[in-house]
């Protein structure tokens, strides 16, 4: 049923929420497919996390409308509760139970649902069924916190920062975990202040700073669109010659230059015209060249493109 | 709004799902209340503080105060005809010393009273008039000396003791612990609970969940009830197996005033929980308000002892009716009946507490 498939799971409109003294979320539009892992990507304090809190009917907004799942948290929060899979984030779940008394707690809250063994062994946790949530480790407690959103079967599930503070062999594990739960065809929201996590696992991403979305569209439209497919960062000079910056803007494919802390970044459209222009450029300015690096261009490029700012600044 | 998931799915995800069982292990208050018990039995300390501290305290303040037969004093005498006469007195242990050496055992107090011969046939005490044993010492001595020298006493009289279990200190003394745990249990086990889950998220955490809210409150009154009756059970067993203290009221009444007395408490926990965010905080809080209760309302010693300008404050106190209802009950065999102004006023905390908490109260 296609029409049915293109509908949205969330639409958000005119959102703003202010603490007392910041603007959190600053008039948000935003609209997620039913069954796309949608991203939220930004900074600390970028306003991903109130969002998402609205959403959850944890928080309320000072103004606009959140329509999840085609309901209303102020009719139907009773429904929409059942439906829904949580993780917040840096909950600490009590230390002193174990992990199948946790998922068990949990199951015993929904009306439907998965058995609370079939959760633990779809997080890979089955030798930890025993154990003290308190002698879990970092990684194995995000899994518990994942088991504890899925084990109501939701239809569509709220992830705040899953992987943050993790080490890259947990991150990965848990990115396995979400994937599989992508191909029941059910909704991912999905906040992050990672790139590789919002390439790897979302289908859109939305580009939110200082309250208001910045970007939207998916991972390659957004780097395509916003900055060029490639990146040299190169340095150059030395104490007697210095490079002269702006004469390289004039290289052909050139997109965009600028300078960090002594290296030269540029955004260029192809890289085998744009790095031999380059080398040609060097040896005509007659500077020597101590480093040369290419990649392909990240969301993390197309937030500073955007903001000036790296994501993790703050 | 329509449902908009996709109608075959979602048929197909029914099957696949298991829906809720029916058993009774899966109702989500049974399940929260397991935790609560999962918690407390897991932490050791409130063990220790809740079923240990008040045996110990009432197997000490047992010991330190009991009712002892009437002890008996040790006096020194110089010569042997003196020791001879005041052996007659058997609340007496006679020495008999060399001056010096009964001089020097009164100046250590091992002896309450020196008697020595004075000039021509008289009797000479020393001793200190001011330590009481030092006084009986003296009337019980001179009461010996006096008979066995021919008195003879004008009235005949008979002494009747008493030694009744039900007023001793330690009688006293057990309502009074019993009070002081309830509130102790309740306001500690409600009050660190709730902060510690609010501290690590753990309250938001549950209402992202669709846990009905008011079964977690409940989980806290259930599990308190069920304990209850180990705690309460464990120290009247303790006094009544090891002090014989008498329970004279009925016991379906003494269970009515410890669930009452513990709700009220769990109330006024819930009310110092309801905001603080740190244990630091509630603990705080907790001992403001729990210490000033210990020594007015009569845990140790009675209430009465205070002005009576302060009387009215003192019964107003929660802890205050909580013990006098408990001691009707356990040592005058009342019936709630008679207790009603007690129980008036836990009601009242009950109810204002309550209350404030609900309007107070945040999740987060």
């Amino acid at each position: 049923m296609p029409e049915v498939a293109s509908k949205s799971a969330l639409r958000i409109r005119h959102l703003r929420k202010a603490y007392k003294d910041v603007v959190a979320v600053d008039g948000l539009e935003l609209e997620v497919q039913a069954g796309e892992c949608f991203g939220l990507l930004g900074p600390n304090g970028a306003g991903k996390t109130t969002t998402v809190e609205i959403c959850e009917g944890l928080t309320e907004a000072d103004s606009g409308d959140v329509e999840v799942l085609g309901q209303n948290w102020t009719s139907s929060s009773a429904q929409l509760r059942q439906r829904l899979g949580i993780q917040l984030q840096d909950t600490q779940l009590s230390e002193k139970l174990t992990v199948f008394e946790t998922v068990r707690l949990f199951r015993s809250f929904f009306r439907q649902g998965v058995e609370a063994s079939e959760v633990i062994s779809r997080v890979q946790l089955e030798e930890k069924q025993k154990s003290r949530v308190g002698d879990l480790s970092g990684g194995q407690k995000q899994r518990l916190a994942l088991a504890c959103a899925l084990v109501g079967d939701p239809d569509f599930l709220f992830l705040d920062e899953p992987t943050t503070g993790l080490d890259p062999q947990a991150r990965r594990q848990l990115w396995e975990l979400i994937e599989e739960f992508k191909k029941s065809g059910r909704t991912i929201l999905l906040t992050t202040h990672y790139m590789d996590e919002a390439e790897r696992l979302c289908d859109r991403v939305a580009i939110m700073d200082h309250g208001k979305e910045i970007a939207l569209g998916t991972p390659r439209e957004l780097i395509a669109s916003n900055c060029a497919e490639h990146m040299v960062e190169f340095m150059a000079g030395s104490v007697s010659k210095s490079l002269d910056v702006p004469a390289l803007r004039g290289i052909a494919g050139v997109r965009d230059v600028r300078t960090e802390n002594g290296a030269v970044l540029l955004q260029v459209a192809e890289l085998h015209t744009a790095v031999p222009a380059l080398l040609a450029e060097l040896i005509r300015q007659n500077v020597p060249l101590t480093e040369l690096r290419t990649h392909s261009a990240t969301l993390e490029d197309v937030f500073v493109t955007l903001t000036g700012r790296h994501l993790r600044d703050e | 709004m329509s449902d908009i998931s996709v109608p075959d799915v979602r048929a197909a995800e029914n099957a696949r799902k298991s829906p809720h069982g029916t058993s009774f292990a899966d109702h989500p208050l049974v399940q929260l209340t397991l935790v609560r018990f999962r918690e407390f039995v897991r932490e050791p300390e409130a063990l220790f503080w809740v079923f240990v501290f008040p045996l110990l305290l009432a197997a000490g303040l047992g010991v330190a105060f009991r009712n002892r037969p009437a002890e008996v004093l040790n006096i020194a005498a110089v010569t042997p005809e003196l020791a001879q006469f005041l052996r007659q007195e058997k609340l007496l242990e006679v020495h008999q010393l060399e001056l010096q050496a009964a001089e020097e055992s009164l100046r250590t107090g091992k002896v309450a009273l020196l008697a020595e011969t004075g000039p021509g046939s008289t009797v000479v005490y020393r001793y200190d008039d001011t330590n009481p044993e030092g006084r009986a010492a003296h009337l019980l001595a001179d009461r010996a000396i006096q008979r066995a020298a021919g008195r003879v006493d004008p009235i005949s009289t008979s002494d009747e003791l008493l030694r009744e279990p039900g007023s001793r200190y330690i009688d006293f003394l057990v309502p009074g612990l019993l009070g002081m745990n309830l509130m102790g249990s309740a306001i500690w086990s409600l009050g660190f609970a709730i902060v510690d889950a609010r501290r690590k998220k753990l309250l938001k955490r549950l209402v992202a969940s669709p846990m009905p809210r008011h079964y977690y409150l409940l989980s806290f009154l259930l599990s308190r009830i069920l304990l209850l009756v180990v705690e309460v059970g464990v120290l009247l067993g303790f006094a009544a197996l090891f002090f014989h203290v008498p329970i004279r009221g009925s016991l379906l009444d003494l269970a009515v005033l410890c669930v009452l007395s513990s709700f009220s408490f769990c109330a006024l926990g819930l009310l110092l929980a309801s905001r603080a965010r740190t244990i630091e905080a509630a603990s705080g809080l907790m001992n403001i308000v729990m210490m000033p209760m210990w020594i007015p309302s009569g845990v140790f010693f009675s209430s009465q002892k205070f002005p009576d300008a302060m009387q009215p404050f003192i019964k107003a106190l929660p802890l205050t009716a909580v013990i006098d209802a408990l001691r009707a009950n356990i040592l005058q065999g009342a019936n709630l009946a008679q207790m009603a102004p007690q129980i008036g006023i836990m009601v009242f905390w009950m109810v204002v507490c309550f209350a404030l908490a609900l309007k107070f109260f945040r999740w987060r």
